[in-house]
């Protein structure tokens, strides 16, 4: 959308801003003494009504060469080149307009032969208006730019105390939010891009889990893409220090689980485990389907001796408790640290659901 | 140094998340009075830039690898100015309790952060002599209540080391200081024996004398010394004097 074209009143404030713009022209044509007074302001007038709407058009240029994205030469050329074509096409019309007003208006005859020395000024005029606009648009994008990111600064905030709310309720630890917000803040200035994709990941991880409440259980496949999206929120602020490596048996894929199942465990292995290693580590996921069961094993590297206090454990015995309400002694959960290692081992049946179970029942 | 970095405030920044340095770099750099000496990505590091860079304010997150926040306002004691950087809400008491200049959440808004920087600059210039009670003391007042140490951190120089208070044999006052053995070594701690026997787990810590903290696990006989007197002695072979009030717990907690 164009800046001024597309608004009447903004149109109408920069039309009267080109009046002076008119009269300049007018009092530089009659410099030359060729041209009468009031014949450089019969010329003037619509001449610059026609340039005034053709410089609309340095906005496409500047739009498509934001001022800090491409190199100064190509900048420059852009926009010479431009000036240079706008204010040829000008001076042509300059020159038909005076041969037209010759030819048709007695008191005219004569104009365009004694315009002829005044075309160099109207070229010269109007290559600086045409740099003075692109001058503009310049101003006009940063501030608009500026204006936008205030605005996503004020909405990421409101998202951010709409996110919590709906987040302790879909059970997604806040403080995981928090960082991640703290990331992307960190990210709007020196890598935009970056901090744009890392909203997206965010927004398709919370989206995912939040339309989870309902379900009762949903394929595997489905909870791995929803960890896979919380590992690529969780990478833009681990970096090289978080490695994931997964091993998932094909018909594995296909099975229903327990929605947010592995979820928390990965959760778990990274602000238990990653966080707490200064190089960082490893975290293993290996999920396997055998004899009508499935068994799934979380096992990641952690700081035997970091200290135990931090909530360890909340998340494991929420996993545990849903687990035996839905399954029983069908289902297996075991949680251990062994030297530098943490392993959860899960098992539980494969194939038809609790709900689908039930139904047939 | 020349006079003109001497007038610059000297500022840390410590978390583990590159992101989260990046962000408070930033907010940093529109101050011509800062100069940013160190960045840290752990307990560690930080400890040890601090003890050699001296700087003037850090600013700290409390949840990372090897030593969190409050173990290192600990270890670096109290002429360090220290902001408090978390995305956490819950350990905000703890924070002024330890005297921290400010306390931000994460994410860090710009104005906030400002606010606590100007905070810390007051501070600063009132430069407040350092009779508050060592960095240790205040730690251990505000550490969560029924939850007592399971590792003490201690600096000697630029070095940390951590000892699991399983490891702890003994500890013995020495003036300010309390001299922590361990694993056949002594380290020394800026902190009173009263302040350190509070943080112990009394069912396996005891005070048996004005200067001594014992293991109880390592104790292995305790025999007459004089006539008010006796030594405990330890499995690692250290004797220990034992007055008579703490004879007289030694001897409750030995016959239940």
């Amino acid at each position: 959308m164009h800046p001024i074209a597309a608004q009447f009143r903004r149109l109408l404030l920069y039309l009267v801003a080109w009046i002076p713009l008119a009269a300049l022209l007018a009092f530089l044509l009659s410099m030359t003494h060729e041209v009468r007074p009031e014949e450089a302001v019969v010329l003037a007038i619509p001449l610059c009504l026609f340039y005034a709407v053709f410089c609309l058009s340095a906005w496409y240029p500047c739009r498509t060469t934001p001022i800090d994205g491409v190199s100064f030469e190509k900048l420059l050329m852009t926009h010479v080149g431009g000036a240079l074509v706008a204010a040829g096409i000008w001076t042509f019309a300059a020159w038909v307009l005076a041969w037209i007003l010759a030819s048709s208006v007695n008191a005219f005859r004569g104009l365009n032969e004694r315009l002829f020395p005044a075309l160099p000024v109207i070229l010269v005029t109007g290559i600086l208006l045409y740099l003075l606009s692109v001058f503009f648009y310049y101003v006009l994008i940063a501030l608009e730019a500026s204006r936008a990111a205030e605005a996503r600064v004020m909405q990421m905030s409101i998202l951010a105390r709409e996110a919590e709310l709906k987040a302790l309720k879909a059970q997604v630890n806040p403080h995981f939010l928090f960082n991640s917000l703290n990331s992307i803040s960190a990210l709007t200035s020196s890598d935009p891009a970056k901090a744009r994709e890392m909203c997206i990941l965010l927004g398709d991880f919370l989206r995912r889990t939040l339309g989870l409440g309902e379900k009762s259980a949903i394929p595997l496949e489905e909870e791995m893409s929803l960890i896979h999206a919380f590992l690529a929120v969780e990478q833009t602020r681990y970096g090289a220090r978080l490695h994931m490596e997964e091993k998932i048996a094909k018909d594995a894929l296909a099975v229903d689980v327990p929605p947010l199942l592995l979820q928390p465990l990965v959760e778990n292995a990274i602000s238990h485990g990653i966080a707490n290693l200064v190089e960082g580590g490893w975290i293993r996921l290996n999920v396997g389907c055998e004899n009508g069961s499935v068994s799934i094993v979380v096992e990641n590297l952690f700081d035997p001796d970091a200290p135990a206090r931090r909530r360890n454990g909340v998340g494991l015995a929420n996993v545990r408790q849903r687990l035996m309400a839905r399954y029983g002694n069908r289902a297996t959960f075991e949680a251990k640290g062994e030297g530098d290692r943490f392993r959860v081992a899960i098992t539980l049946p494969a194939g038809k659901s609790f709900e689908k179970e039930v139904a047939a029942q | 140094m020349n006079a003109e970095t001497s007038n610059k405030i000297r500022v840390a920044v410590v978390d583990d998340e590159e992101l989260a340095r990046q962000i408070l770099r930033e907010f940093l750099s529109s101050h011509p009075e800062i100069e940013l000496v160190a960045e840290c990505a752990n307990g560690f590091e930080a400890v040890k830039a601090v003890a050699e860079l001296k700087p003037d304010l850090v600013f700290l997150d409390i949840q990372m690898p090897k030593l969190d926040g409050f173990e290192v306002l600990e270890l670096i004691g109290n002429d360090t100015a220290v902001v408090f950087v978390t995305a956490h809400d819950n350990f905000a008491i703890r924070a002024f309790e330890v005297h921290a200049v400010d306390y931000l959440m994460k994410p860090v808004a710009a104005g906030r952060f400002e606010a606590a920087l100007k905070r810390a600059e007051e501070r600063l210039e009132g430069k407040a002599p350092s009779n508050r009670p060592a960095a240790a003391e205040l730690a251990a007042a505000a550490r969560p209540p029924a939850q007592y140490l399971e590792r003490i951190p201690v600096r000697d120089g630029a070095r940390v080391s951590i000892i699991p208070v399983a490891k702890l044999d003994y500890a013995e006052a020495q003036d300010d200081y309390v001299a922590l053995a361990s694993d056949g070594k002594k380290h020394l701690k800026q902190q009173t024996i009263a302040s350190l026997e509070t943080a112990l787990d009394p069912s396996r810590f005891m005070r048996i004398h004005r200067s001594y903290i014992v293991n109880l696990e390592r104790v292995a006989k305790i025999e007459p010394y004089s006539k008010d007197s006796h030594v405990a002695v330890l499995t690692t072979g250290a004797q220990l004097p034992v007055s008579r009030a703490g004879y007289a717990r030694l001897r409750t907690f030995l016959d239940r």
